[in-house]
């Protein structure tokens, strides 16, 4: 009983770290349409932004709660340079948009290599983070879950209800979803289509430098982090339904589910065998994802 | 703004995958070399030797720390005016915790820089890798760091433990402490595989039970289900293999689930000194290692070793048994040389049978034989100042036996 319990949350957890780094990824490759194969070097970037915070301000508590906001404007920043510089010069080329976000990737990881040096680092967390949280007491053990999982639950739940909320109810979110339905009437009735390019791709990329700063509660960060991350991200975006956040929420959580759960039967190398497997015959019966957005564009 | 539907994303998806799954293996495989061997070029005042450790990477944590012991070693024979009169001089390659990367650096140190000697390695995956470059070459490889055993180069010598210095005297202290099931969790690759099939032939044998075993790829930071099952399982000890910073997140983790030093110890043969300060003590202290030395070990040529080692690189480098190991090598390849008078490799090989120096973790000899050194076992437990003192050695120096001949109990490994 222990264990399910136990197992459950590992899957949670899972899916709360697929989510915090799919999010970003859902609005630029799923709302633009952009490949940005850059986007696992945000992630990287907001971790390094986590990990000179703590340098500087030596307070593990303090920094990281003044990382989050950071990383997030500088992975944006960063994000809104590669959209202005290379990714509109590109909006019909996908397979250009590819190539050169890769290279940029490329760029971001030496980058990193010579400023931080090609060993891996690590930061400091606050106390409060290192213990764990006893669920339940039981004859056979204690159910009990790591403190830093439950911020990083938290911090998934909070970004998707931020980013819902801005989609849903600000003026910002409905331009948005306007110029992803119909880009052309949304340019008609007078919407300037650049700057909601810039500006969703400002929030999607600072939504990769959180999910950089909440990585470095879980493990080390070094120049390649991003690319061991990137696939899984877009497996949750594909598997989610292109543009549609609800899509990778719920993938996020089946996927973290399904992980943990064939690991415990078996061993992790078959899970990640099987869980590829699954998303393969799950996308050659629904190849368009598990939501879809129904929209009059012609396009 | 191109749209397109799915299909063709998931595509796309595929086909940036697959570049990405390439761009990660790096696959580079050389031309096949010559049969023949390529002499060292000793003609100049100088001799090159290589260094070839992974600089960068998820084993950098581990394998910097290595470079720059084998360099103190370099330097101190340098000012005690070389070998056979000559300045060495490194030349220090990154494998890039890469093994067709330290294949492919090890042929580039052969055969353009001409070196005498290569030190280096650390994962078998990369030893592996490098084994067939140093043998179709006829070069020499110094390999300073604990491995699985079954295993013996007529071009490499193994200056770390073999599994009865290191892992077998690991199980015996367990077996000692009342320990009557283990769980076994490591990295995936050759290593850790082949020293938990040792493993479970050594308690089958004991009457110990394994009750589960897992891997991690190298480098994977997601330990929550393997320690689960750890929890699940309630085994009186596990023995840990996992490598490089795998350990970091799998500490992190086997702390948070509630899980202790005392009532559950990890035993980590791939756990030193240097990953000890960077996993961090308040994950680590109380667990217990194994190995043939630690800063800690007493007697001069150690003081000395440690003392040269933090006027170089800082006070706050602890120095560890990988490194030891390393600056070991490097003396005992001077020792086969001066006695060989020749850096000619079939030379060294000949004269390295006795070779013996009193190093850091004690008198270490040279069985020409095997080409592994004869070392003591210490069993050590982590301490809150980050620092492994020892609670058990083997008294004396351990015979070298990679393919465990002395112990019936291992009749059928390979």
């Amino acid at each position: 009983m222990t264990v399910i319990l136990g197992q459950l949350f590992t899957g949670v957890s899972i899916g709360a770290v697929l989510l915090l780094i799919a999010l970003g990824l859902s609005l630029t490759f799923g709302q633009m349409n952009v490949i940005n194969m850059a986007h696992g070097e945000f992630i990287m970037a907001g971790a390094y932004t986590a990990y000179v915070l703590q340098q500087v301000l030596t307070d593990a508590g303090m920094s990281l709660l003044v990382a989050l906001p950071v990383a997030f404007v500088v992975a944006g920043l960063l994000g809104v340079l590669l959209e202005v510089l290379l990714i509109r010069r590109l909006y019909l080329r996908p397979l250009d948009t590819l190539l050169v976000t890769w290279g940029v990737s490329l760029i971001l990881q030496q980058l990193a290599r010579d400023v931080f040096g090609a060993p891996n680092v690590q930061t400091r967390a606050p106390d409060l983070l290192t213990g764990s949280t006893t669920l339940l007491r039981t004859a056979d053990g204690d159910v009990s879950i790591a403190n830093s999982r439950l911020f990083i639950l938290a911090l998934a739940v909070l970004a998707v209800l931020a980013l819902t909320a801005v989609l849903k109810w600000t003026p910002l979110g409905r331009r948005i979803r306007a110029v992803v339905q119909n880009r052309d009437l949304a340019a008609v009735s007078g919407i300037a289509n650049g700057r909601v390019d810039r500006l969703t791709f400002f929030i999607g990329s600072g939504l990769a430098g959180v999910a950089g700063v909440a990585l470095t509660l879980l493990g080390p960060i070094g120049p390649t982090m991003g690319t061991n991350i990137i696939i899984d991200a877009f497996l949750v975006v594909v598997v989610g339904g292109i543009g549609q956040i609800k899509g990778s929420v719920i993938v996020a959580f089946v996927l973290g589910m399904l992980q943990s759960t064939v690991e415990y039967l078996t061993t992790l190398s078959v899970a990640k065998v099987i869980v590829f497997v699954a998303i393969v015959a799950f996308l050659q019966w629904r190849p368009q994802g598990m939501f879809t957005l129904r929209t009059r564009s012609l396009a | 703004m191109l749209k397109f539907h799915g299909r063709r994303l998931a595509v796309c998806s595929a086909v940036l995958a697959a570049a990405l799954a390439l761009a990660a293996c790096g696959s580079k495989t050389g031309e096949t070399g010559s049969t023949g061997g390529v002499t060292a070029d000793t003609s100049g005042d100088t001799v090159k030797v290589g260094l070839l450790n992974s600089l960068s990477g998820t084993m950098a944590i581990s394998e910097v720390t290595v470079r720059d012991s084998i360099k103190l070693a370099i330097e101190e024979i340098n000012a005690a005016g070389g070998v056979l009169g000559k300045k060495l001089e490194p030349i220090s390659e990154d494998g890039a915790s890469d093994w067709p990367t330290f294949a492919e650096k090890a042929k580039k140190l052969i055969k353009e820089d001409r070196v005498a000697a290569v030190f280096g390695c650390w994962t078998s995956a990369s030893r592996k890798a490098v084994k067939p470059v140093f043998e179709e070459n006829k070069a020499l490889l110094f390999y300073p760091v604990q491995y699985e055993g079954l295993e013996q180069s007529p071009y490499i010598f193994y200056t770390g433990a073999t599994t009865n210095q290191q892992i077998v005297p690991g199980l015996d202290y367990l077996k000692a402490q009342g320990k009557k099931s283990v769980y076994l969790v490591g990295s995936d690759y050759v290593f850790p595989r082949t020293a938990n099939k040792i493993i479970k032939a050594y308690a089958a044998a004991n009457g110990m039970t394994v009750l589960g075993e897992d891997y991690a790829p190298l480098g994977s930071t997601e330990f929550g289900t393997i320690v689960n099952k750890v929890k699940a399982a309630k085994a009186d000890a596990v023995f840990n293999t996992l490598n490089g910073d795998s350990n970091v997140a799998f500490f992190k983790e086997y702390k948070s689930a509630g899980l202790t030093a005392a009532a559950m110890p990890v035993v980590s043969v791939s756990i030193a000194e240097e990953e000890v300060k960077s996993i961090g003590t308040q994950y680590l202290a109380g667990q217990l290692t194994a190995w043939n030395y630690y800063q800690t070990t007493s007697g001069a040529a150690n003081d000395k070793f440690v003392k040269a080692y933090k006027a170089k690189y800082g006070a706050d480098k602890p120095t560890s048994d990988p490194m030891e190991a390393a600056y070991v090598s490097v003396y005992l390849w001077k020792a086969m040389v001066e006695k060989a008078q020749s850096f000619d490799v079939e030379k060294v090989k000949a004269a390295s049978d006795g070779i013996t120096f009193e190093a850091p973790e004690g008198t270490v000899t040279v069985d020409g034989a095997t080409q592994h050194i004869a070392k003591t076992a210490r069993i050590g437990k982590i301490g809150d100042d980050g620092l492994i003192t020892e609670v058990w050695n083997s008294g004396s120096p351990v015979k070298p036996d990679p393919y465990l001949k002395g112990y019936p109990w291992a009749a059928g490994l390979s």
